[in-house]
């Protein structure tokens, strides 16, 4: 059963296009990722589904509801953490996560809740005291104390140090497991693979491509990666000519080429022919990383 | 209005030594400064048998309002647009406007609090007598107030940051002061000084509260120069308020 559901959306500021027809639909208990470079739409896209923005054109529906026509009931159903957002430096988390509690209608018991975040050694802490990792613990509690069906994540671990984004990774999939449905908004490729169930992939407005981590990989022309240093120089031209090849690039003699199955055996086979040794050669699948570089290159 | 977000805003309101100091402790301690000097304590002949003390009471209450409305409140109200605090309570069954009224209402009892300490400090220390007429009094008051939180309002309208809006206050701050009489109580003031300084909603103020300590019903064009400010003050704050 589709959660989210956003047709042809359109958003313009100041003549601009910034969200240019946009489609997608989210299911009940996946974690949804829209990726994309920074200025592609993402946030405006999910500010449409939270009701914070007025669409130009198109419709969202989350839960049924209209986010602009309907927001008092969409505030029920949608828990939202907003990108670049502070507290009031002298609140402390206790007091935010009963302020919050007490907006809602039918909240959560904020007190179990700051402990799966772990956040009940802060409670009398004020909110400019925190650390990077503890304020985004807080938001995603503050997001969750309205006990949401969907919660809308916008570049949640931004600024977090390694470890404390791995955390909140952990935390982001304990949320999908109690039930929530998860818009996540990031441009860490790892995090989307990691985390997502399907990925949107937002470039200059419009939905550049839209599948599974896996999916989107396999679907890129370099989804293989091959990497070795000849012992000795091989033709260039007889490199470029090779069947499916994506990509090739040089450095420090070592050579790096994207393609399919097709690049390897063909790689093989070259080098087997000039009888060159492949010295340290490293044969693997690509990374989200690769497919989104080569996904947000073709559109731009 | 919100009982929670209210309750909140109480508190971190408490939680602000400067604004507490500058709106409920300077006013009543400019008020015993001046009343310590011996020369201001003795009847005038030029203000009618007034002490200098005792035209400076109007002056210290209306000090306490500026402040609040105008310094506190504008850098508070900016401040939650500008850290996302408005936009992070748009998402929630509760309308962000509850901040506002909420700002509003904080600052507001702040202001007549600071006055009441301000009249009982004079009334203690420098035998300056209570408003004869009460009622006329607090409408004056009320009216002060609003003009305030008016004023106060439109600043962090036009004030995109927290620093804008401190700027912006304390530009706004002088004149303010100026009006209500700081530096020459409107009724020292020269006859044309005085007739330009009452157009203004802190010199209608200060005449007003003054009236209504000697007695007299405050005047209707003092009372009305006031709701006229604040529903211009407030109208222009509504319509270039940005939420974002």
């Amino acid at each position: 059963m589709s959660v989210i559901e956003v047709t042809d959306l359109r958003k313009s500021y100041g003549g601009r296009p910034v969200v240019d027809g946009v489609s997608f639909t989210v299911e009940e208990g996946e974690i949804f990722g829209i990726l994309g470079p920074n200025g592609a739409g993402k946030t405006t896209t999910v500010e449409c589904v939270e009701g914070l923005r007025v669409p130009d054109a198109g419709r969202v529906r989350v839960a049924g509801l209209d986010p602009v026509a309907d927001h008092d009931r969409l505030t029920r159903v949608l828990g939202a953490q907003l990108q670049e957002g502070r507290l009031q430096e002298k609140l402390t988390v206790g007091e935010a996560l009963r302020l919050y509690a007490a907006l809602h209608p039918a909240p959560a018991d904020w007190r179990p809740l700051a402990e799966r975040l772990g956040l009940t050694a802060r409670l009398d802490t004020r909110f400019g005291k925190l650390s990077g990792g503890q304020k985004q613990r807080l938001f995603i509690a503050l997001a969750l104390v309205g006990d949401p069906r969907v919660v809308v994540l916008d570049e949640l671990t931004t600024g977090l140090d390694p470890r404390a984004r791995r955390d909140t990774w952990r935390l982001v999939e304990e949320v999908r497991d109690s039930g929530v449905t998860v818009l996540l908004v990031t441009h860490f490729m790892e995090e989307a693979q990691r985390l997502c169930d399907r990925v949107a992939v937002i470039d200059q407005g419009r939905i550049a491509a839209l599948d599974t981590p896996a999916g989107l990989i396999r679907r890129s022309a370099g989804a293989t990666v091959i990497t070795f240093t000849p012992s000795a120089p091989l033709d260039e031209r007889e490199l470029n000519a090779l069947p499916g090849l994506a990509s090739i690039s040089h450095k420090d003699g070592r050579i790096t080429l994207a393609g399919g199955d097709e690049t390897v055996n063909a790689v093989i086979g070259l080098l087997a022919r000039h009888r060159v040794t492949a010295h340290h050669l490293r044969v693997g699948d690509a990374t989200l990383d690769d497919a989104y570089l080569d996904l947000t290159e073709t559109t731009s | 209005m919100n009982t929670a977000v209210l309750r909140t805003e109480a508190r971190l309101l408490a939680r602000e030594p400067g604004s507490l100091f500058w709106i409920l402790a300077f006013p009543p301690l400019l008020l015993v400064i001046l009343g310590s000097v011996p020369a201001f304590r003795e009847p005038q002949d030029a203000l009618g048998g007034l002490r200098v003390v005792d035209t400076y009471v109007p002056v210290t209450v209306l000090v306490g309002l500026i402040v609040a409305g105008v310094q506190a409140m504008p850098a508070g109200l900016t401040g939650y647009r500008e850290h996302g605090i408005l936009r992070r309570m748009a998402t929630t069954p509760v309308r962000p406007s509850a901040l506002l009224s909420a700002q509003m209402l904080v600052h507001a009892v702040a202001a007549v609090l600071s006055a009441l300490l301000t009249l009982t400090v004079g009334r203690v220390l420098s035998d300056v007598h209570l408003p004869r007429q009460p009622f006329g009094y607090l409408l004056a008051l009320l009216l002060a107030v609003l003009a305030a939180l008016a004023l106060g309002s439109l600043i962090s309208a036009v004030s995109p940051t927290v620093k804008v809006a401190g700027a912006v206050g304390t530009v706004v701050f002088f004149p303010m002061l100026f009006c209500a009489g700081v530096w020459l109580p409107v009724p020292s003031m020269p006859d044309l000084m005085a007739d330009i300084v009452v157009l203004t909603p802190f010199g209608a103020a200060a005449r007003a509260l003054g009236d209504a300590t000697a007695g007299d019903w405050p005047g209707w064009a003092d009372l009305g120069v006031m709701a006229g400010w604040a529903v211009l003050l407030s109208g222009a704050a509504a319509r270039w308020f940005r939420w974002e």
